[in-house]
């Protein structure tokens, strides 16, 4: 079914002869190919879906990518570890801490670095309000999807805030670099935590208020349950992670199966919860629950921020690094849980100021591939809810 | 007879052959049409963009003129000095035309709209037949257009569209049945008088239990007749990309946005005139006392003579009127920026199977309603 993009059947009218005078004439004309893409409202950036539809019903579709390859891998073998960080922030822009932080990680289990708590809980803080905004970003841009212009703005107002915080802790609004191999760029300005509890309060309110606009708005539920539905056993197959897997109903969550950082100690004191998706307006699994997953992940990243804050100690914020950084030999692969699922960094070094190998694992990329299972048979309309409830950033898909 | 063949027949008398006369009062006719339909169009374009600024904590335009009221003028003239883009592999004629028969169709159809209640351009007596009849000839524009482009997305957009109005058609048509029914005419400039009493309060939504959900109807109607959300599926920006205006460009492309905005605004009017009193309000009432009625009076030699005191109860109607038609322009514009769209499918279950039959039922209900009344009341 999913491979049939490329083998178009020829357009002919079959006559078939039933009997004497009878004929049986097949009028249906040749699926419309479409190229999705590459430049599209819906693509999130720069994507090619190859779709064939019949009328507007898909029959087939086939993700296309690499237009917005960088080499990103490769640059990591030929830049110092340290000079390879802001090529990291470029992968998935929306979550830049991130995927600072996963680099940094990987680095850090080759070095064998102790991090200061300090800065391990700063960390916290930043990659849980950068998933916020992710998720923001994700949500909105969903609605826009669907055709709901106005909830796409109030989610910015409040990433606007968030890139504001991160542009008081680090000076940059998109790719941010702060958190470095070893700890972090720098320390938190003066009130700063002050200004992220400020945050957290007046985000549970507007948090509220997406969900009565449109998480629970019946236009919104009657477009996306019951469509792209993908069952457990498809999520499993494909390796799917993140918002994905939990909106498939699968409970897994990198923060609390395969701890990093202090993630395990949070969890142990029940400061949060990870939301799974129960199938509650349609089928399990559908577009629906996919942004259920993502909504109530932001009030759980809240929580997190919240406990962070109240447990922040005073000490430095980065190890004894030195600025030409030789990493010992071996190889290391930590995976940490992005906004859109795991994102995996492996790195082999021999030794030297130069990784030999650098391999990134992008949530997007392995999450996009299900698309090819679940656009075809859905109506055009859908195929936009569709590819919007995957959350892809182009990005990083193609790095 | 037609106010601007009147003014021109007591201007200049009888110097001039009645066909000259005529034809100077048509163009008249149409060269306030086009104004209108333009000054309309552009009000509403900056209104729209002030509408979801607000929505959206915004402010909207600010800069070119007070809170940006020169915006629409800005626009406009950037579109004129656009260049004109045709692609290469589109039926060149057919594009060309598109935008011109969709603008066509709706002048055509503000042919029927009172300008007040003695100033109209005709004063059509199957006055809604006519509006509807010309707005959904627009549809044959827009599928031309999305043909002529050669382009798959505006392929769906046009067959989106020749869809979604064949199926809304009906229940416009029929849930306005029920205000006419009521009235008992098609003429919107009587059916706007008939609702004079109660101080200008005696609107067909107030006189019968049916009205209500008859408008209500309507309004839905008249939304996806319009493209306007949740209905915009033909040109659903996020799936289509611009549905069927994707390869326009320019002042071909404002024509289409004209034409959307002239047929809200008309939408609107039936609504107003049908459910919301027309002319009709206390200001109006008060001011038709005030200043008489007549525009064209007898004088003492037993000619007749234009009566000028008259007009400001004309003003004050027409005002009411547009105040109205905007009041609805803008639910539609309150809507569109709130609601997500209506996947095609459910466009059409909602059309075919609630509201036509909704909408028949309004009319049975409405007249079932009128014929108790009668005999209860009128022996």
């Amino acid at each position: 079914m999913t491979r049939e993009t490329q083998t178009t059947p020829a357009a002919t009218t079959r006559v078939q002869r039933l009997g004497p005078g009878e004929v049986s004439v097949d009028i249906r004309t040749p699926d419309l190919e479409v190229n999705f893409g590459p430049q599209h409202p819906a693509t999130h950036g720069v994507m090619r879906i190859l779709m064939r539809a019949d009328g507007e019903l898909v029959t087939g579709a086939q993700p296309h990518l690499g237009y917005l390859h960088r080499c990103a891998e490769k640059i990591g073998e030929n830049v110092e570890w340290l000079q390879y960080l802001p090529y990291t922030d470029r992968y998935d822009y929306l979550a830049s801490m991130n995927n600072n932080l996963g680099y940094s990680l990987a680095v850090e289990a080759l070095l064998g670095v102790e991090i200061p708590r300090r800065a391990t809980l700063i960390r916290i803080i930043c990659a849980e309000l950068n998933r916020i905004g992710s998720h923001l970003v994700a949500f909105g841009t969903y609605g826009l999807d669907i055709g709901a212009f106005t909830p796409f703005l109030y989610t910015f107002r409040e990433r606007e805030w968030m890139m504001a915080l991160f542009e008081k802790i680090c000076g940059a609004r998109l790719t941010y670099s702060y958190i470095r191999i070893g700890g972090l760029f720098n320390d938190a300005p003066p009130g700063w935590f002050e200004e992220v509890g400020r945050f957290c309060d007046v985000f549970e309110q507007k948090w509220q208020e997406y969900v009565d606009l449109l998480l629970v708005n019946q236009i919104y539920v009657k477009r996306t349950a019951n469509i792209g539905i993908i069952s457990r056993e498809m999520a499993l197959d494909f390796g799917l992670t993140g918002p994905m897997v939990r909106g498939s109903g699968i409970d897994w969550d990198l923060r609390r199966d395969m701890p990093y950082m202090c993630y395990d100690e949070i969890w142990r004191s029940g400061a949060f919860k990870i939301p799974v998706a129960r199938g509650e307006m349609g089928a399990l699994g559908d577009c629906w629950d996919r942004s259920w997953v993502r909504v109530m992940e932001m009030i759980e990243s809240i929580k997190i921020v919240r406990w962070c804050l109240d447990n922040m100690v005073e000490g430095p914020v980065i190890a004894d690094i030195p600025k030409t950084l030789k990493v010992p030999v071996g190889e290391a692969y930590v995976g940490i849980e992005n906004p859109r699922g795991e994102l995996g960094h492996y790195v082999v070094s021999d030794g030297g100021k130069v990784s030999i190998r650098t391999r990134v694992r992008g949530p997007s990329f392995c999450n996009l591939a299900v698309l090819e299972d679940i656009l075809p048979g859905s109506l055009v309309g859908d195929a936009i809810a569709i590819i919007g409830s995957t959350d892809i950033v182009v990005g990083e898909t193609d790095r | 007879m037609n106010f601007f063949l009147e003014g021109i027949y007591q201007t200049v008398g009888e110097h001039l052959p009645m066909w000259l006369m005529m034809l100077i009062a048509a163009v008249t006719g149409i060269a306030v049409v086009l104004g209108m339909v333009s000054l309309i169009a552009m009000f509403s374009v900056w209104l729209e963009r002030k509408v979801s600024g607000h929505i959206q904590c915004r402010y909207g335009p600010m800069y070119v003129g007070w809170h940006g009221w020169l915006q629409s003028i800005a626009d406009g003239v950037k579109l004129l000095l656009k260049e004109d883009m045709i692609p290469r592999d589109a039926d060149r004629v057919l594009f060309m035309l598109a935008p011109g028969l969709v603008l066509a169709a709706i002048l055509g159809a503000f042919a029927a709209y009172p300008l007040t209640p003695g100033i109209w351009f005709g004063d059509i007596d199957l006055g809604v037949f006519m509006i509807i009849a010309f707005s959904s000839m627009t549809t044959i524009g827009v599928v031309m257009a999305g043909w002529a482009s050669n382009s798959k997305w505006t392929i769906y957009g046009s067959m989106r569209e020749a869809a979604q109005v064949v199926a809304y058609e009906i229940p416009l048509g029929v849930s306005l049945l029920v205000p006419v029914m009521v009235a008992g005419t098609f003429n919107l400039r009587e059916a706007s008088a008939l609702q004079a009493d109660w101080f200008g309060m005696k609107w067909f939504l107030f006189t019968n239990p049916f009205m209500l959900p008859a408008f209500v109807l309507f309004f839905v109607a008249a939304l996806a007749e319009t493209k306007r959300a949740p209905f915009d599926l033909p040109e659903a920006e996020s799936e289509l990309v611009a549905g069927f205006m994707t390869e326009y460009s320019g002042i071909r492309w404002s024509f289409f946005f004209m034409e959307e905005y002239a047929a809200m605004f008309l939408m609107s009017a039936l609504g107003a005139v049908f459910f919301l009193g027309g002319f009709e309000s206390p200001l109006t009432h008060f001011a038709g006392e005030l200043f008489g009625k007549e525009l064209v009076v007898l004088g003492a030699s037993g000619a007749k003579e234009l009566n000028f005191a008259a007009i400001p109860y004309h003003l004050v109607a027409a005002v009411t009127l547009i105040a109205k038609c905007f009041f609805g322009v803008f639910l539609m514009m309150w809507l569109r920026w709130t609601l997500p769209r209506v996947r095609i499918d459910q466009v059409m279950t909602m059309g075919y199977k609630y509201l036509t039959p909704l909408s028949l039922l309004c009319v049975l209900g409405a007249a079932l309603w009128e014929a108790g009344k009668h005999a209860l009341f009128a022996s």
